[in-house]
């Protein structure tokens, strides 16, 4: 029952870091404020500089009206744009690096919202990353800023650094115990955000939260970053201590959901993309226990991305399902991605009954 | 933690509401919570609670709209702001300066940007201000006798001065 895997664990709970700065130039109205003529002379003005800076040639650039609903939908279950960016039409842009790391979405509710993301825990080497983009970028553009103020943007909670830094956790194990209520009260007592990534309120899908700061006015970057990173750290490890706790107290339990999981995904005729981001996040815990021969967290990831509905849309000639024919296309999708995934091996312990006879 | 309206009472109402994706936080008192009906969290607007901070007890009548205080660089006024809670420009933040004074400071850990500045534009400019705003922290603190906070901040205006000097022998 022993899991020889903890070095790896950590990586495994913090899918995703990333940084998103707030920028506006000087002298224009905010986007939601401005006219359409001045959200186009804005994006003229913002568009070329991105493309042509330092660290994003080769970018793939479109203006929104260009997309289609499902590529805009693709962008953003891949977190390139914003639910609300991908609601918008001329006058509005995106811009990102070959490599995906790199985002500057043009007129969303700032002049610029740009972002660096990647896999894993490392906020600090994003955000220099997406810092040394920004500072590129004021070399050409006239940003506006106050000594006072800071970064001026147009919702006055991201006034000051405009940096919203935030980590995507997977906390299977704290939401199995339920003791995730318990972490998001304290870590919102610590002026830091957690909410489920994906559903409504307090719903979170997948086992995902997404942590970020609330503040951006009064402190700088580094120290808003080294609390968050502390904070990430620390859910890290209640979240380990919560596997350990399963194993110890209650194998079956957490077997039973592994287990199960594995099961329906492998027979499935028809399944929602809500019951497939829960059921995923239950093998990939399955893989943290040294429980499937056959599967690793990339293969998971893949099938996490691929079942989202845009990208099965993408996937299938482009063309638009209703909810049911993706459901079914999905259940497909998986069958044959777990064909070769040879059932979990489950060290299970005796029962009490079992145990009480001898 | 203190009630974001009274400021004085415990709070025991926490909220928190995602507005265009952004989460916004507030922590009210019982008392306060009722008198704002926040009982249907669903049914409130954080950005309208949030700018009522401070003069809730006297909302500005209807006929004021009239002479409403309008920014003269893009045209909004306070209540198109409330109604959306963005600003229109980067001039809002001094036309609207005194309602957003209490909102920036119940939202935020503090009231001076001091993180990044756009390198060689604003720098001088920025530690200028900076040097000023701490002098007058300081006379502050001296005067209300918080020796501690006093003597931290004169390090911090020592150490600006010096990093002052030395950038411009560089
Ligand atoms: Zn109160
Ligand atoms: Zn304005």
């Amino acid at each position: 029952m022993s899991t020889p895997r903890t070095p790896e664990i950590p990586e495994n709970i913090v899918v995703s870091s990333r940084v998103r700065l707030a920028r506006n130039l000087e002298g224009h109205p905010f986007p939601g404020w401005a006219k359409k003529a001045d959200r186009i002379r804005i994006m003229e003005i913002v568009r070329p500089a991105v493309q042509l800076v330092e660290g994003m040639e080769e970018a793939y650039s479109q203006s929104m009206d260009n997309l289609t609903a499902i590529e805009k939908q693709v962008l953003v279950e891949c977190h390139l744009v914003s639910r609300e960016h991908a609601a918008k039409n001329v006058g509005s842009a995106i811009v990102i690096n070959r490599e995906r790391t790199l985002a500057v979405m043009i007129n969303e509710e700032d002049h610029m919202r740009m972002q660096g993301i990647m896999s894993g825990f490392r906020l600090k080497e994003v955000y220099q990353l997406i810092d040394q983009l920004d500072t590129r970028l004021s070399a050409k553009l006239p940003y506006a800023f106050s000594p006072r103020l800071g970064y001026m943007t147009a919702c006055p909670t991201n006034v000051g650094t405009g940096m919203r830094a935030s980590a995507m956790l997977h906390l299977p194990a704290l939401v199995l115990l339920d003791h995730i209520n318990k972490i998001v009260q304290a870590v919102s007592k610590l002026g830091l955000a957690v909410r489920g990534l994906y559903g409504e309120g307090t719903e979170a899908l997948g086992n995902l939260f997404q942590i970020s700061n609330q503040t951006t006015l009064g402190e700088k970057e580094d120290v808003i970053l080294d609390r968050i990173s502390k904070v990430i750290a620390e859910i890290v490890k209640h979240e380990q201590n919560a596997r350990l706790t399963l194993l110890e107290k209650n194998p079956r339990m957490v077997y039973d959901h592994i287990g199960r999981a594995y099961g329906i995904l492998a027979n499935a005729q028809t399944i929602t993309s809500k019951e497939t981001m829960n059921l995923l996040s239950m093998l990939s815990l399955g893989i943290d226990f040294a429980l499937f021969d056959d599967l690793t967290h990339a293969s998971v990831d893949q099938l996490f991305m691929d079942t989202q509905p845009a990208h099965l849309q993408q996937n299938h000639n482009n063309q638009k399902l209703v909810p049911e024919d993706r459901d079914g296309l999905r259940a497909d999708y998986i069958r044959s991605r777990l064909t070769s995934v040879r059932r979990p091996r489950f060290a299970i312990p005796p029962r009490k009954d079992e145990k009480d006879a001898h | 933690m203190k009630c974001d309206v009274c400021k004085e009472a415990e709070a025991t109402v926490h909220l928190t509401q995602i507005i265009n994706g952004q989460m916004h936080k507030i922590d009210l008192c019982e008392g306060c919570a009722k008198a704002k009906g926040v009982s249907d969290p669903t049914g409130f607007s954080l950005a309208d609670l949030l700018l009522g901070i401070g003069h809730g007890d006297t909302p500005p009548a209807e006929g004021q709209a009239t002479t409403e205080v309008r920014c003269p660089s893009c045209g909004m006024t306070q209540s198109d702001f409330k109604k959306s809670g963005r600003l229109g420009c980067s001039r809002c933040y001094d036309t609207f300066a005194e309602p957003l004074a209490p909102l920036l400071k119940s939202m935020h850990k503090g009231e001076q940007h001091v993180g990044k500045c756009p390198p060689g534009r604003a720098e001088n400019l920025v530690s200028a201000e900076r040097l000023k705003a701490l002098r007058r922290d300081l006379d502050q603190a001296v005067k209300a006798e918080n020796f501690e906070a006093a003597a931290e901040l004169r390090d911090r205006i020592r150490k600006m001065e010096q990093e002052g000097r030395s950038t411009k022998e560089a």
